[in-house]
């Protein structure tokens, strides 16, 4: 009875792990050849979905693969962001050079705040996370060092072989690599030993920690890997905007990420990524809705959670 | 100013900003005792009662004035309305989610929080309001040491409320069944408790003290804005962790703590009042990891 529908067929000729490839190879060229024909607004625009989709994957290890809800999120973007900004506008360091810092900073951060906290009930941990991004923000507003409340200006456009990347075009390929790293990393974590574990955990704790799982440890890998995604793309959203200011991190910005992933569907890589985009398309498309554009989130937000709370696009649950 | 005039005068400030703290970590605490259920949407009901009760105030102040009989029949109509709100909520969001994994609940909460506060937001521009009153600035003169009859007023109101609260779970028969439910809901059914009801009570009752406090905030410090639910829900969150989650009373000592600790922290030499978050949010932090019991919380053993 192949092909009884549409549908049906589709996903059937979909099976294959080729097939898949093939899809994706023709998603992604599609991706790389849009610039030629869009133009500045529409390149903008799409620059900002793959950056929110970097850093919805990034929380995407976190809620969607270990089951934690981090309401910080931006906190380890924001450390990305500053490391950078600060070493390239107060030191002169080269941009590339502080990519690695960076990383460290925002992973260390995951470590000083997943360390202690994730012994802790899950919605202790929320709480914590929440009250962890303001600390960060409100640190980053009093310092002399973060420019206070106006930020830091001045940050330096990374140059790659002798080209500075300076141009929309310029960043639409760099966020569009790093989105497709994002996606290629996730995928081989979701389908690592270490993916196996979250998952389990995440289903059932005790029974986990009774196979020998290390819980903490587990997710404790979970937030520094999601940091890592978050410090990265602070990096470059720095380099991008040359200017950032602790208004950028507030709350409602942990909050956008974490719709993008649950909008698209928790733990689905395709999810997640619909997710970035809606998050980014519905303000561009309904401009005149200007400030019921996070109610209407909210409201889109209760109904998926009652309604489906797998998402768009759910996590097929592993046959056995 | 000497040193004992500094000391009075935080204790004075520290006072009332413990109360407002203790009247939505009440809700808090006991929405969290009874469900499991961390409300995220607490503090915005808090924000959501200063504007209702503004909204009266201004419709009776033809009336009644704006002075003590205004805001005495805003803030019993404010409680009123948002009490209904919070069970309109229950019903819509959580009801439904009880059975549902805790990831899902909290994202739930999380959203009805975004609804409401840029409800609000929608309907005021994000402009701030001013909570006009004609209450005037007359006060006890100690000194060195000024006490408004407002703060005075607040501070006895919010006493008032916290006691008449205390008698209601205790000596009442409803507050027995919410006790009861607390620690064994499937043996509140068996035993005839309509159980729905009282997590219904449960969450006007925690609501409308939020409200409560939302309107004592509008008169206190004159004016509105749609985001100052998210700070103060932290922070009575704080309290509430301070106290001991599920704790009444823990919840009114942990208000009265973190309110004191914040207006001593002020006076610490180099820390300015900008750091005043910092200060309360680290708390939270390390209390959350050292002592998660709290002040009078019980040591329960529980599955994660």
């Amino acid at each position: 009875m192949a092909g009884s529908s549409p549908l049906t067929s589709v996903s059937d000729w979909l099976r294959p792990q080729q097939n898949r490839m093939i899809v994706l190879m023709g998603l992604a060229g599609v991706a790389m050849l849009i610039p030629l024909v869009a133009n500045n607004y529409v390149l903008e625009v799409l620059t900002n979905a793959w950056f929110y989709a970097i850093l919805c994957l990034g929380l995407n290890i976190v809620v969607g693969y270990a089951g934690l809800l981090d309401l910080g999120y931006a906190a380890f973007f924001a450390v990305g962001a500053y490391t950078t900004g600060i070493l390239t506008s107060k030191f002169g360091v080269n941009f590339w050079l502080t990519i690695p810092v960076a990383v460290s900073c925002s992973m260390l951060a995951g470590l000083i705040i997943g360390g202690p906290t994730l012994r802790l009930r899950s919605d202790y941990l929320a709480i914590v996370t929440l009250g962890f991004g303001e600390i960060v923000r409100i640190i980053a507003r009093n310092l002399e060092i973060t420019g206070g409340a106006s930020g830091l200006i001045g940050i330096d456009r990374p140059s790659i072989f002798g080209l500075e990347l300076s141009r929309g075009i310029h960043f639409y390929y760099v966020f569009l690599l790093l989105a497709i790293l994002a996606c290629f990393i996730s995928y081989r974590l979701q389908n690592s030993r270490l993916g196996r574990a979250w998952q389990y955990v995440r289903e059932d704790e005790d029974a986990a920690e009774a196979m020998g799982i290390g819980r903490v440890a587990v997710k404790l890998y979970a937030y520094v890997i999601g940091a890592m995604f978050g410090g990265v793309a602070g990096c470059f959203f720095a380099a991008k905007m040359t200017a950032i200011s602790p208004e950028t991190f507030t709350f409602s910005q942990s909050v956008l990420i974490l719709l993008g992933v649950v909008l698209g569907g928790m733990g689905k890589i395709p999810g997640v990524i619909i997710g970035a985009f809606a998050l980014v398309l519905f303000p561009e498309v309904f401009r005149g809705l200007g400030s019921m554009r996070m109610l209407i989130f909210g409201i889109v937000m209760l109904v998926i959670m009652l309604y489906r709370p797998e998402g768009i696009w759910p996590q097929k649950q592993r046959e056995v | 100013m000497s040193t004992s005039d500094i000391i009075l005068q935080q204790l004075a400030n520290g006072l009332i900003l413990g109360s407002f703290y203790a009247l939505v970590a009440l809700g808090y605490t006991m929405v969290y005792g009874i469900i499991k259920l961390l409300n995220f949407a607490h503090g915005d009901l808090y924000m959501v009662g200063g504007f209702v009760g503004f909204l009266v105030l201004s419709l009776v102040s033809g009336l009644m004035g704006s002075s003590w009989a205004g805001i005495l029949c805003s803030m019993v109509f404010s409680m009123l309305a948002v009490g209904l709100l919070g069970v309109i909520i229950q019903r819509i969001a959580y009801v439904p989610m009880l059975q549902a994994p805790r990831l899902s609940i909290l994202i739930t909460a999380l959203a009805v929080s975004m609804v409401l506060s840029n409800g609000v937001m929608a309907i005021t521009d994000g402009e701030y309001l001013a909570f006009n009153t004609d209450l005037g600035y007359e006060g006890l003169d100690l000194g060195n040491v000024f006490i408004s009859y407002t703060q005075l007023v607040l501070v006895v109101s919010a006493a008032l409320l916290m006691i008449i609260l205390y008698l209601f779970v205790h000596k009442t028969l409803y507050g027995k069944a919410m006790r009861a439910i607390a620690i064994d809901q499937d043996a509140c059914r068996l035993m005839g408790i309509n159980v729905n009801r009282i997590i219904a009570l449960t969450f006007f009752i925690g609501s409308s003290l939020a409200a409560a406090a939302g309107v004592m905030a509008g008169v206190y410090y004159g004016s509105l804005h749609f985001f100052m639910g998210f700070v103060i829900g932290l922070k009575a969150f704080t309290a509430a962790v301070i106290g001991g989650i599920g704790s009444i009373p823990g919840a009114m000592l942990g208000g009265l703590v973190l309110g004191l600790l914040e207006a001593f922290g002020t006076q610490i030499p180099f820390v300015g009042s900008e750091w005043k978050d910092v200060f309360s949010f680290g708390l939270l932090i390390l209390l959350l990891i050292f002592k998660p019991t709290g002040l009078l919380g019980k040591t329960e053993i529980e599955r994660m």
